[in-house]
């Protein structure tokens, strides 16, 4: 005889408690911390910062524990904690003219004011497995420099100062924001950029590469790339002046793209631009590539078709956790719409096939 | 800033503005439909329903029109006090608060676009009285008809016309309210 | 950290939600925009739904959740007992008790009276998505009311089939103006869209909240020559041989045979009792 599935209730808590467990792991081995995490996965941390859209390595370093490492999930925890803050107002725009760069390179000068400085970077480890690792990890001290005196000039300024390179205007004007209002297209660059940094690093990274095989192709350099800290500073309306709240570690990526002019702009270098939490230069320059590339309609461009050039495409579908919440949906019961599908499906097979008898019985 | 301007709010705001919204969302779901609505204290010549009307739905992303006597320093200070709402004309207003006297003819308001017709305005009606009988109110949320003792005839008939377009009311007296939004046709109540 | 709000959203989300839901009841059918935010559950498991719940809730109100019609659905289960903690609101699986019920894919069989409130969860809102992606182009068609599109391609499923080949989430027609997606209910739900509660629908991941006040008219679209039929399996519910429920169909032994069940648990279990 069959009984209704009960004790639904009683299936999640035995999962939860499970799912504990497993995240613990064998009890023989210690328990990694959260300083750990956020001291020894920083990567990992910057993503989960970047595209949770919110810069707190510790929290960041919590959720990627709980998240048994999981960084789609640990996303999705600092989304859900984020949306609960209260918001006390708006940061003055970061200056990363006055980054404390830890890295900063150019691609399209051979050197330039303020040095090419390498940094923490992975470019030039040759990828050999480092058994040593597996067993201690200790490491000699780095040799250290004196940090350079003084703002580090953007090189788009010198290409600016030739007037080759598009004018990037300040805006005075408060951007919309993308996690207080919903979306609205066509979307203004402000919006485009904001739903970029906090998009999926693959699927940011997938449309870059995407432009640069041919799918509206921008010929992108990375005119420089700089990551370090950089102040916060709010204007505190009863003091009448802003001052600093905390500094974030960002990743910045300024591209500088061929155009061959149109009918009003002389021919000149055109812009992308990445700006990311962290030390995510994957993510800033695939950012940077996208962003040129939605830019195709100001900028007089054709319409290509790409994928990348694709604003409600390239919007609607690089948020990672909306995908990832849609996509695990489908595990969910659906028996009553496959219930109503199947008797569609059997009345339609029975209608064909009674007009399938009539029709060979016609033709006897 | 005067001493009543930080008195008359909510005590427990999520739990009084639940009460109020639902109060607010009845009378929207059911036009005529009168419904109580306590929990703001406003200075005068507010109502307590007027005032619970914008404590609930008002914040500083709603701009707020406020129209003749309601327009007074006390009330200034109090709706910003409490909401932070800013305070515009009727033109780029969400909200309105005023009597049907002072309120500016409905043109004055934004009443969405063909693509987004819920850019609208909703204007709070201050009244002498609300009573259900007076109009007659047919569409959705009524089952058959409803009555109410609208201050007019033809501005809300030509509302009405525009839908989707169109602004939606709410008529409040004392502590009460009551609904129009722009779904409902609204005829002469034929004489008895 | 400190705890969480009433109904785990923040005053100034609720009243943007709020907003929304009133400009929805204003008008009927329209997909008004709304900020969503982020839930502790994933989107397209009912994050609209919750939110809208959320905005709607009030600690005198009794909460009934349903999923596919049953009460002890583990998504069911895991929602209610999410407002259980946040609101601490008293909790109910008799459809008479509830004054709001969260549903996913059904409307429950007993009708609805006023004072209740129905909130759907949606997946997609827009009745016209598979038809035509892009949202500014259905933005288009609902402001000009242009709703060829649709016609077109049932009118196709018609001349392939016989029969209009939608089953659930059909679309029906709000007070001859906006056609609306009542969510993935099954199309033997649809004639229950004209009720007395309150009905809004929430869609989180796609940021839309629309509503049906009660007594609105809501048209299942159709064909003079192809009428809109209420379809369900041509059973007895074998538990409580209601003729009148949707069934599920439940395989009970390895050689496939079949039992068809009341998909509304709360139905079947009141109509088993009865009997007993």
């Amino acid at each position: 005889m069959y009984v209704a599935v009960k004790g639904g209730e009683r299936a999640i808590d035995n999962a939860h408690a499970w799912l504990a467990e497993e995240r613990r792991g064998d009890t023989g081995v210690a328990e990694l911390t959260v300083p750990q995490i956020r001291e020894q996965l920083g990567l990992a941390v910057n993503r989960v910062m970047a595209e949770g859209s919110l810069f707190d390595p510790d929290l960041a370093a919590l959720a990627i524990k709980q998240a048994r490492g999981d960084l789609i999930e640990a996303i999705f925890l600092i989304r859900a904690y984020r949306t609960t803050l209260p918001r006390f107002g708006s940061s003055l725009p970061i200056e990363t003219a006055h980054m404390a760069c830890d890295r900063r390179i150019s691609a399209t000068f051979k050197d330039l004011p303020g040095g090419q400085v390498l940094g923490p970077t992975f470019d030039y480890t040759h990828r050999l497995l480092d058994f040593k690792l597996a067993a201690e990890g200790q490491v000699p001290p780095a040799p250290v420099a004196e940090a350079p005196a003084g703002d580090v000039p953007h090189v788009t300024s010198f290409l600016n100062r030739e007037g080759l390179i598009e004018e990037a205007v300040p805006e005075d004007r408060i951007p919309p924001d993308l996690t207080r209002e919903p979306m609205e297209l066509p979307a203004d660059r402000a919006l485009r950029l904001q739903s970029l940094t906090r998009g999926d690093e693959g699927f940011v990274l997938g449309m870059a590469y995407s432009t640069q095989r041919g799918y509206a192709r921008n010929h992108a350099f990375v005119g420089e790339l700089r990551i370090g800290a950089v102040a916060v500073e709010m204007e505190i309306p009863e003091l009448g002046f802003a001052i600093e709240i905390g500094e974030v570690i960002v990743t910045e990526c300024e591209t500088v793209n061929q155009f061959k002019g149109s009918k009003t702009e002389p021919p000149q270098f055109t812009r992308g631009y990445g700006l990311v939490f962290g030390q995510t230069e994957r993510k800033a320059i695939s950012m940077a590539l996208v962003d040129r590339a939605l830019r195709w309609k100001e900028l007089g461009e054709d319409d290509e078709g790409a994928p990348a050039q694709d604003e409600a495409f390239v919007l609607y579908h690089c948020d990672n956790i909306q995908a990832t919440g849609f996509l695990e949906h489908i595990k969910l019961p659906h028996y009553v719409d496959f219930q109503s599908e199947l008797e569609l499906v059997r009345k339609l097979r029975r209608e064909a096939g009674a007009a399938f008898a009539a029709m060979q019985e016609a033709a006897e | 800033m005067q001493a009543t301007a930080l008195q008359g709010g909510l005590n427990d705001p999520p739990r009084q503005s639940a009460m109020a919204f639902r109060a607010i969302m009845d009378a929207m779901a059911r036009p005529g439909r009168i419904e109580d609505l306590t929990g703001a204290e406003p200075p005068a010549p507010l109502s307590v329903a007027a005032g619970t009307v914008i404590l609930t739905l008002c914040d500083p992303e709603t701009p707020l029109f406020l129209a003749g006597a309601a327009d007074c320093q006390d009330v200034r200070d109090w709706v910003t006090f409490h909401t932070g709402a800013p305070l515009v004309g009727a033109g780029e207003c969400m909200f309105a608060v005023g009597t049907w006297g002072e309120l500016p003819s409905l043109d004055a308001f934004p009443f969405g676009t063909s693509e987004y017709p819920d850019r609208s305005a909703t204007l709070i009606v201050e009244m002498a009285g609300l009573a259900a009988a007076g109009a007659r109110l047919t569409g959705p949320g009524i089952a058959s008809e409803a009555g109410l003792n609208l201050p007019d005839i033809a501005p809300f008939q030509a509302n009405a016309r525009m839908f989707p377009l169109g602004l939606d009311f709410l008529f409040t007296h004392g502590s009460q309210v009551a609904a129009l939004p722009r779904s409902t046709r609204v005829t002469v109540a034929e004489a008895v | 950290m400190q705890e969480y709000n009433f109904a785990y959203l923040d005053e100034q989300t609720k009243r943007m939600i709020r907003r929304a839901i009133l400009k929805g009841l204003a008008i009927p059918g329209y997909q008004v925009p709304f900020a969503s935010r982020e839930m502790p559950m994933p989107y397209g498991w009912g994050t609209g739904g919750v939110q809208v719940s959320a905005a709607v809730l009030t600690p005198d109100d009794t909460m009934k959740v349903i999923d596919q019609g049953a009460d002890d659905t583990t998504n069911a289960v895991s929602i209610r007992k999410f407002f259980e903690r946040t609101a601490g609101v008293a909790t109910t699986t008799v459809t008479g008790e509830a004054t709001v019920i969260q549903t996913r894919h059904r409307i429950p069989e007993e009708p609805l009276k006023e004072g209740q409130i129905l909130v759907y969860q949606v997946p997609i809102p827009e009745p016209m998505r598979f038809l035509e992606p892009r949202e500014t182009e259905t933005r288009k068609m609902h402001a000009l009311e242009e709703y060829g599109l649709m016609h077109v391609k049932l009118y196709e499923d018609i001349s392939r089939h016989g029969h209009i080949a939608t089953a659930y989430a059909y679309p029906v027609k709000v007070e001859g103006r906006y056609v609306m997606d009542p969510s993935p209910i099954p199309k033997f739900d649809n004639p229950k869209l004209e009720m007395a509660a309150i009905q809004l629908f929430g869609a989180g991941r796609e940021q839309r909240i629309y509503a049906l006040p009660p007594h609105t008219k809501a048209v299942s679209l159709d064909f003079e020559d192809h009428p809109f039929e209420a379809s369900k399996a041509d059973h007895p519910c074998g538990l409580c041989g209601a003729q009148d429920s949707y069934l599920d169909e439940v395989i009970v032994d390895d050689e496939g045979g079949r039992l068809f069940v009341c998909s509304d648990t709360d139905y079947c279990t009141h109509r088993q009792e009865a009997a007993r």
